[in-house]
């Protein structure tokens, strides 16, 4: 059986860009993997770190952070904020036994539907190709 | 035989530093004799184990328990005085999110008792002797208790009253949290964070703070900072913005930056996860207009790679009680 679609994704979707355009892949009738499972916040500069360990410790199999682009934040440095943070996690994660390839950032804007269908299904792909997450 | 109520301390996977913060009580230590009974403490007092079997359970006022849960005799101390007692108190950050021993859940337990026993350069064991739950000698077996797999904390194990936290806590929060357990109008909510405050050690801090952000950080030997200006902001890892007040920002008075020894503030579970937070709302990144994801990147790595351990400073003294918890794949 495919391990990796047996466990959760979890995507953490900012209002403004990446939800509107996983809303405009949606729009557009186009599917992706059904355990991608999308949290939607206001800003990628919310996704608390906090957020992200708790759900690897849950047994996800992955975490993916989608931010406007440079430039682009409608707060205009929450996904800078969150890239650090990103940047930092990923180091902490592997650290602490945990693929960093379990931590997906992108930057999605309104209009890339296709993108973002690109990219969870990238993101399923790598995750097919390393070993089970170790919790759940 | 006294009347006065009595009370315990107990150490688990601990250094001593506890007791001696008790005993810096200095003259306060007659008051606490005067109003109970100090019945049990291995460091300090004669009881034994089997005295404390004996009590009828509840017998114990107060108990401050420090220590982590690494052996399977801490484990069943944690069991036996929290039957014995009214009131249990996680004392100190090792028996709060388990502090420096806690950081052994980076490793598995049988590569910590190979790098002690076996592997270190300066060991001459050439029997190979560990510290095995059952040895069989000339005149019979011998026990001593098993190491468990992982250093949990004391509410990992049983249930807990209240928690006092710091490494060790400071003297008079203890005195603090032995007034507010006393007190006329009654004891706290059960759960209370004891002997300090909501907030972080910044508030106590008294270091000017502006709105500086940081292209780079420093290791602590490699700058002599300003003694006047906020640390962080000098780029030196200090962990007062992500670490619950409570010390009195001692380490910053005397220009070290807080290595978190409080643990998270009120309302948060991951102390590694508020600095990681922090961190990346402090960042320079320079003029952004215009800048692209990898320029982006770049810049963050920059700044962020002069961070050689993240997981061993920001998770100094909390890492067995955080979310991760350890290692996930020791
Ligand atoms: S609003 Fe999209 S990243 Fe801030």
């Amino acid at each position: 059986m495919n391990r990796t679609l047996d466990h959760t994704i979890v995507g953490f979707l900012c209002n403004w860009c990446s939800y509107a355009g996983a809303d405009h892949a949606g729009g557009s009738q186009k599917s992706y993997p059904h355990n991608f499972k999308i949290i939607r916040v206001m800003c990628s500069g919310r996704v608390e770190p906090e957020f992200i360990l708790e759900a690897f410790r849950k047994g996800a199999a992955g975490v993916v952070i989608m931010a406007c682009h440079p430039g682009d934040c409608h707060y205009k440095t929450g996904n800078y904020q969150a890239a650090g943070r990103y940047h930092l996690l990923q180091k902490m994660i592997s650290q602490l036994g945990i693929d960093e390839n379990r931590l997906v950032m992108e930057y999605i804007s309104a209009s890339e539907g296709e993108r973002f269908i690109e990219v969870v299904n990238q993101t399923v792909h790598t995750l097919e190709g390393i070993p089970p997450p170790p919790l759940s | 035989m006294s009347t006065k109520p009595k009370i315990a301390m107990y150490w688990a996977a601990s250094c001593g530093g506890c007791e001696i913060a008790l005993v810096n009580l200095h003259e306060k230590i007659l008051d606490v004799d005067a109003a109970f009974d100090f019945y049990f403490c291995p460091c300090l007092l004669d009881t034994k184990t089997n005295d404390i079997k004996a009590l009828p359970d509840g017998e114990l006022a107060i108990t401050f328990f420090n220590g982590g849960i690494r052996t399977e005799e801490n484990l069943e101390m944690a069991r036996l005085l929290r039957k014995k007692s009214q009131i249990l108190i996680a004392f100190g950050s090792c028996a709060i999110e388990g502090c420096i021993p806690g950081l052994a859940n980076l490793t598995a337990a049988k590569s910590l008792i190979d790098t002690i026993y076996h592997d270190n350069i300066t060991i001459d064991n050439p029997e190979q002797i560990t510290p095995d739950p059952q040895t069989q000698v000339a005149e019979g077996p011998l026990g001593v208790p098993a190491f468990r797999d992982t250093l949990q904390t004391l509410a990992q194990v049983t249930e807990v009253d209240y928690f006092i936290p710091g490494c060790p806590p400071e003297s008079h929060q203890i005195w603090q949290a032995i007034a507010a357990l006393t007190a006329p109008a009654g004891p706290p909510p059960i759960g209370s964070v004891l002997g300090s405050g909501p907030s972080t050690v910044c508030v106590e801090c008294r270091r000017e703070k502006t709105d500086k952000k940081i292209n780079r950080f420093f290791r602590n030997y490699e700058i002599i900072p300003s003694e006047t200006e906020c640390l962080l902001e000098q780029g030196l890892l200090c962990l007062g913005i992500a670490t619950r007040q409570g010390c009195g920002g001692l380490c910053p008075e005397v220009n070290m930056p807080c290595t978190g020894c409080y643990g998270p503030p009120a309302g948060r579970s991951d102390q590694g996860a508020r600095m990681t937070a922090a961190l990346g709302s402090i960042l320079d990144l320079g003029d952004t207009k215009g800048i692209n994801e990898s320029e982006l990147l770049a810049r963050i790595e920059q700044a962020l790679g002069t961070i050689p351990d993240p997981v061993g400073t920001f998770y100094k003294y909390s890492l067995a009680g955080s979310i991760p918890g350890g290692r996930q794949d020791p």
